[in-house]
């Protein structure tokens, strides 16, 4: 428990001190308005971190995160387009049920034809970038064509911070409750930590990396509308390559590769910590070449340190679980 | 280049070239324009520029065609029904510059005049290529806008795609070197948004808190002019921060409505046709040659003068702003 602790604690330091180095080079970064402004900018990329948790969790990973989310934004952007007057709360409905279908898809070729998660959604992701294709013919869906509403929602303030913000702010803490609180969300761990035992104490493999998916689709599909409303533009190559950044914050926030450890907390530092880079970068006059090793170093490091956590960790869960069996059996 | 391939085509279709010359005096002249795809609003567009030239020539008529879908060999079945037909010129903007060498150097063989424009073919497939317009072109129309709209001069800097993106990079070299030419206009910055709406963005809204006074981004590519535009937008800078360079009408609308971006530039593809239709006129009914360094007239655009490689360069980029973005955001 204490390594665990530690772990965040580490990178919560990390940010604080990237934060104040950033400060001596650039003072207006850590002013509170522009630490809003990078926290809604890093909201997408929390949202997606969030469900990719849960899928890496369970051994799996999903890389059609980012064709899943561009996809459902067009499909958002030409229902606007097509209708304006469809209200936003049915924008957001479609937009999380399609995106909870595309993830279902994925869930059930790894769940029922047992196909390797990352040959799945490797081939999903082609696929759901296809359809989009399809769909608008390669046109894009412009600024002028959407309605006000729809590319004002995530930017309506509610106590002084943006809709897309709160929508980070609200996955993060319904996702602390899902994983800490509920079966599925023990499930989760015990898959991914030791699929064979998870069977014995009941609990389908298969099933339990079906919801992994279909809610990681969900909150992709969620981003969808979210980032198509706040950049006012749709077309077939938004989010490229965005997949392997969401990877890289699960990763970062010590999300182990190998399943079953890591926690939420983890994952909400590891999103803030890259999207503290990704807007500091600009600002602080680093050539675009070094930026690019800059972020790749990051993901690096934080790789090796997980790896050096990762065997502890296996015995930290026995451990932890040991002292609560010994604990119950006194009590 | 014209005379010689008739002369390697043998005297008996130099005689029949000549009827057929002859014949053209009543006859309408027929010009195919030979598009990448049906159905894109760009040719369309074009196609309109075609019919502008044709009703001003008199004389001629337009065939608009293309494949369905964006292919060569859609492009050379197309052709080779134009051969049958017996056309008297093929002005094609090609979907494979190699591809269609084959199909157009028949055309040519049988004395049909072949022209390609906006996408080119290589040089054996062609009298001429025209271009929309060229890079010293850009690069200064790119400047110039910006710089019209600070008569007091000012900081700028320039948002662009890769690091590596060969367009952008020769664009905003040939603005380096124009850049003597605008007094008090000082260039603070390059930086690159990947051509990612979202990596675009960040770069924008970077620029603009680095430097404080910045009066214009330029962003000589269509995603990074639309995200500049949106953060412009987000920061509140309407009206401070003028964003401009190259992108569509129809993904800018909406910028120049909310002011955002003033003005901006591409290639006008009614100028376009309309352009390329006179030269193939102008061809087929031998008033001019192509050869390096001639001056071939096409109507109100001026003259084309081609370099050594029988290429040509329309014109400065068009410029769209509040007062045409209407008649054009439905376009292309």
């Amino acid at each position: 428990m204490s390594l665990l602790k530690s772990r965040e604690a580490l990178l919560g330091g990390a940010i604080l001190l990237l934060l104040a180095l950033i400060a001596t080079r650039f003072p207006g970064f850590v002013a509170p308005d522009n630490l809003v402004r990078v926290f809604t900018d890093t909201s997408p990329l929390l949202i997606l971190a969030l469900g990719q948790t849960v899928v890496i969790l369970t051994r799996c990973i999903d890389l059609s995160v980012a064709a899943n989310l561009a996809l459902t934004g067009m499909v958002c952007a030409m229902l606007n387009a097509a209708m304006p007057g469809v209200p936003i709360v049915m924008i957001l409905c479609l937009a999380v049920s399609l995106g909870a279908v595309m993830g279902m898809v994925n869930g059930l070729l790894v769940w029922k034809l047992s196909i390797p998660s990352i040959v799945v959604t490797l081939g999903t992701m082609t696929i759901y970038r296809g359809i989009i294709f399809l769909i608008s013919d390669g046109a894009w869906v412009n600024a002028h064509e959407m309605s006000e509403a729809f590319t004002g929602f995530p930017r309506a303030s509610i106590l002084g911070l943006p809709v897309l913000a709160w929508f980070g702010i609200l996955a993060a803490a319904a996702m602390l409750l899902a994983i800490n609180r509920t079966p599925l969300g023990r499930a989760f761990y015990a898959v991914g930590g030791n699929p064979h035992a998870a069977v014995y104490t009941g609990i389908s493999v298969g099933r339990t990396q079906f919801w992994a998916f279909t809610l990681s689709g969900a909150l992709a599909g969620l981003c969808g509308y979210l980032w198509v409303a706040r950049y006012a533009v749709a077309y077939v190559d938004i989010a490229g390559g965005f997949e392997l950044e969401v990877v890289a914050a699960c990763v970062i926030g010590g999300i182990s590769i190998a399943g079953g450890a890591g926690t939420v907390v983890g994952t909400i530092l590891g999103a803030l910590f890259l999207g503290i880079v990704k807007n500091a970068l600009p600002v602080i006059d680093i050539s675009p070449f070094w930026q690019m090793a800059i972020s790749g170093t990051a993901i690096i490091v934080a790789v090796t340190l997980n790896n050096r956590n990762a065997k502890g960790k296996g015995r930290i869960i026995l451990r932890r679980a040991q002292e609560q069996t010994t604990e119950g059996a006194t009590a | 280049m014209k005379l010689t391939r008739r002369l390697f085509g043998g005297a008996a279709m130099a005689t029949a070239l000549m009827a057929g010359s002859m014949a053209q005096a009543q006859d309408p002249v027929r010009i195919a324009l030979v598009v990448k795809a049906l159905g894109i609003g760009f040719f369309e567009a074009a196609a309109k520029g075609a019919e502008e030239a044709a009703a001003e020539l008199g004389n001629v008529e337009v065939i608009y065609t293309g494949p369905t879908d964006t292919t060569a060999e859609g492009q050379i079945e197309v052709i080779n029904a134009l051969i049958a037909q017996q056309v008297d010129a093929i002005a094609v903007s090609a979907n494979d510059t190699d591809a269609l060498v084959p199909a157009l150097k028949k055309a040519m063989q049988r004395g049909i005049t072949v022209i390609s424009w906006d996408s080119g073919v290589a040089a054996e497939g062609r009298e001429l290529h025209l271009n929309p317009s060229s890079s010293p072109l850009i690069g200064n129309m790119i400047i110039k806008m910006a710089a019209d709209e600070l008569p007091e001069g000012g900081q700028v800097a320039v948002l662009s795609a890769t690091t590596t993106s060969t367009n952008q990079n020769t664009w905003i070299a040939e603005m380096n070197k124009v850049l003597g030419n605008y007094e008090g206009i000082e260039v603070v910055g390059t930086v690159y948004g990947d051509d990612l709406a979202d990596k675009s963005y960040r770069e924008a809204t970077g620029l603009m808190q680095t430097y404080p006074d910045l009066k214009a981004i330029i962003a000589p590519t269509s995603v990074g002019i639309v995200a500049a535009a949106r953060a412009v937008e987000d920061a509140g800078k309407v009206g401070q921060v003028n964003v401009t360079g190259l992108g569509l009408p129809s993904e800018m609308a909406g910028a120049i409505e909310s002011g955002a971006s003033k003005s901006f530039a591409i290639w006008n593809p009614i100028d376009l046709g309309y352009s390329a239709t006179m030269l193939a006129y102008q061809l087929a009914t031998d008033a001019a040659e192509a050869a390096p360094g001639a001056e071939i007239p096409m109507g109100r655009m001026g003259t084309l003068t081609l370099d050594d490689n029988t290429e040509g360069a329309m014109a400065d980029p068009f410029v769209y702003d509040a007062s045409n973005i209407a008649d054009f955001k439905d376009i292309f």
